[in-house]
């Protein structure tokens, strides 16, 4: 063990040593730790009460608590700030990227990971690789190709692109998924008579629950937060996602200078997704550093 | 138990196949030839240029803020988000008895660390845009609530604190994956080693640079590609966030933000497909070096 310093060895009777015992200073690294909360969370509970001030209040005095609360801010940037539409819009963008990212990344999963074929390896490799590249790179050639086919500020044109660009990470996490799950259970299912797709559907689907759920979790997240794409692909303000949208309100708020509304519709773009966060923490915390991990 | 094999493997395979090389590997192919034309993006008239576009980058200014910028972010961020991250996650071990169990409420910390992650990149910089707000921000509000009122700045507006001010928020918005993340990575590390450090009278410092550094080197590696690759992008932050976008006077210029310009605001396609090609470089430069890097020393636990 050369990993420590060699020191003269102490004798301590084993039940010391077992002992709990507090050796470092716990107050100062409380501190540390209450310090890097605040910071944190102070300008996120700071956009959160600002939802509820008047524009006078928000302009004179930034620490103030409201004196009296206003909702209508948030009424005034769901409706007059259309961030109800781009909540919708969101919505069925990312609803449909996610299953149909979900559906084609674990058929290609399973399909390379349980069956021995010619070129295997090599479709393998050409998902994983397009992990490395930056997505700014194919972004010229991307607007043209998705413009040509007429898809251009579409729905379906955002889903297959979304779906498009979360199918390789999702192949490469639920690969070697699909690896460590036992053949048995496919083998039996097969001599029962079970095609090859009842085989993925009926029983290899839900033995990967766990994985699924860590994936898709990771690309959903992903996928709402998206921006470079629908900044490129979907010039319709009409089809705007809320990140879109929240920065093109951002420019014309602060012309009309509707402080309260933009804080509103940051508070209303922020709060479902911490939410969910704090429902369901540990799978979140799971799946999102799954990625990092492997 | 063969029946149906190649129907099931093509019915699983094509749709995707074709949706990867149609979005994906296609526009990536596709830049690389658009980088040698002048294309301005009217079908059929793209020129074939050579290495002209590469050549103009040279001496596009604004470009060379945005590779300077590019190049601090890269250094800067990822070694401050690393530097704070290991301190909180190894802080949250030390702090405990044994020198590994968290210490109380170090869950729950978690959890408040975490936050930024979920949020976009465009919420975090919308948010941060009015936390810097010179008159109505909470920065320069707090600051003249406790009296320091002369150290209030228009953040984003000065050349010398703008750069500053958006790294500031890349590393605000990536600590808490990292504390999460490296706190996984000290709690993989076998329990006697911390007891037999403790033993032998190592502090919390000799602990933490003796055991904890060696052992957790390998997620340190694979969070300095990833914060390199985020500190190469920053395009969603300086784009909502900064005066211009990505000023005042290229300050905060970013490769993206050149790329998007040039793209699609003056239409030199060829030009901004140049600036792709130099990113892709960039990021596969760094990838290999990390990967060289986590090759030459890696320490196995016996």
């Amino acid at each position: 063990m050369t990993l420590v310093d060699e020191r003269p060895a102490v004798s301590v009777p084993p039940a010391a040593a077992r002992r709990p015992r507090r050796s470092y200073a716990v107050f100062p690294v409380h501190l540390a730790m209450l310090a890097w909360a605040v910071v944190t969370a102070l300008p996120l509970l700071w956009a959160v009460v600002s939802s509820f001030k008047t524009d006078t209040e928000i302009l004179n005095e930034p620490w103030s608590l409201p004196a009296s609360p206003q909702p209508g801010n948030w009424v005034r940037a769901w409706t007059e700030a259309n961030i109800g539409r781009y909540f919708l819009n969101s919505l069925i963008v990312v609803g449909g990227a996610l299953l149909l990212t979900m559906l084609l990344g674990s058929l290609v999963a399973y399909a390379l990971a349980r069956y021995e074929f010619r070129g295997n390896r090599f479709i393998y490799y050409t998902f994983v690789a397009a992990m490395f590249f930056p997505v700014f790179l194919a972004l010229v050639p991307l607007f043209f190709v998705v413009q040509r086919l007429g898809l251009l500020g579409t729905y379906p044109g955002l889903i297959l692109v979304y779906a498009a660009y979360a199918v390789p990470f999702t192949v490469f996490f639920l690969h070697s998924f699909f690896r460590t799950l036992p053949g048995e259970v496919a083998e039996a299912a097969f001599i029962d008579g079970c095609s090859h797709g009842a085989v993925f559907f009926r029983v290899m689907l839900p033995m990967a629950r766990p994985g699924l759920v860590a994936v898709g979790i990771f690309n959903f997240l992903g996928l709402w937060n998206q921006y470079l794409l629908p900044l490129v692909l979907n010039p319709d303000p009409d089809r705007y996602v809320l990140a879109q949208g929240l920065a093109a309100l951002s420019v014309s708020q602060g012309y009309r200078s509707d402080w309260s509304g933009l804080f509103a519709g940051l508070t209303i773009a922020m709060l479902p997704v911490l939410i969910a966060y704090v429902a369901f923490q540990r799978h979140i915390r799971a799946g999102m550093t799954a990625g990092a991990v492997k | 138990m063969r029946h149906g094999r190649w129907r099931f493997l093509a019915g699983a395979l094509v749709p995707a196949l074709v949706l990867h090389v149609v979005f994906v590997l296609s526009p990536y192919a596709q830049a690389f030839y658009l980088s040698l034309t002048d294309w301005t993006g009217v079908a059929g008239e793209a020129h074939f240029v050579g290495a002209r576009n590469y050549a103009r980058l040279g001496g596009d200014s604004l470009f060379l803020d945005a590779v300077r910028n590019n190049a601090v972010m890269l250094v800067v961020v990822p070694l401050v988000t690393i530097g704070i991250g290991l301190f909180l996650a190894s802080m949250m071990h030390l702090g405990g008895r044994g020198g590994r169990r968290g210490i109380a409420g170090s869950g729950a910390y978690q959890i408040v660390y975490f936050f930024p992650q979920l949020l976009s990149l465009v919420v975090i910089a919308v948010l941060w845009g009015f936390v810097y707000n010179p008159n109505t921000g909470l920065l320069n509000g707090g600051l003249r609530a406790i009296g320091l009122g002369g150290l209030a700045q228009s953040w984003l507006a000065s050349p010398a604190l703008a750069l500053i001010a958006v790294m500031a928020v890349l590393v605000w918005s990536s600590v808490g994956f990292y504390v999460v993340l490296f706190s996984a990575a000290i709690d993989g590390i076998p329990r006697e080693l911390f007891e037999a450090a403790l033993l032998d009278g190592a502090g919390g410092w000799a602990t933490f640079r003796k055991v904890t550094l060696p052992l957790v080197r390998e997620t340190v590696q694979v969070a300095f590609v990833y914060l390199g690759i985020a500190a190469l992008d920053a395009f969603a932050v300086v784009q909502v966030m900064t005066v211009g976008p990505g000023g005042p006077d290229g300050a905060t210029e970013v490769i993206g933000l050149s790329l998007y310009r040039n793209a699609f605001t003056y239409g030199k396609f060829g030009y901004a497909s140049a600036m792709g090609v130099a990113l892709f470089f960039a990021t596969l430069t760094l990838a290999v070096l990390a990967l060289r890097a986590g090759r030459k020393e890696r320490l196995e636990l016996a």
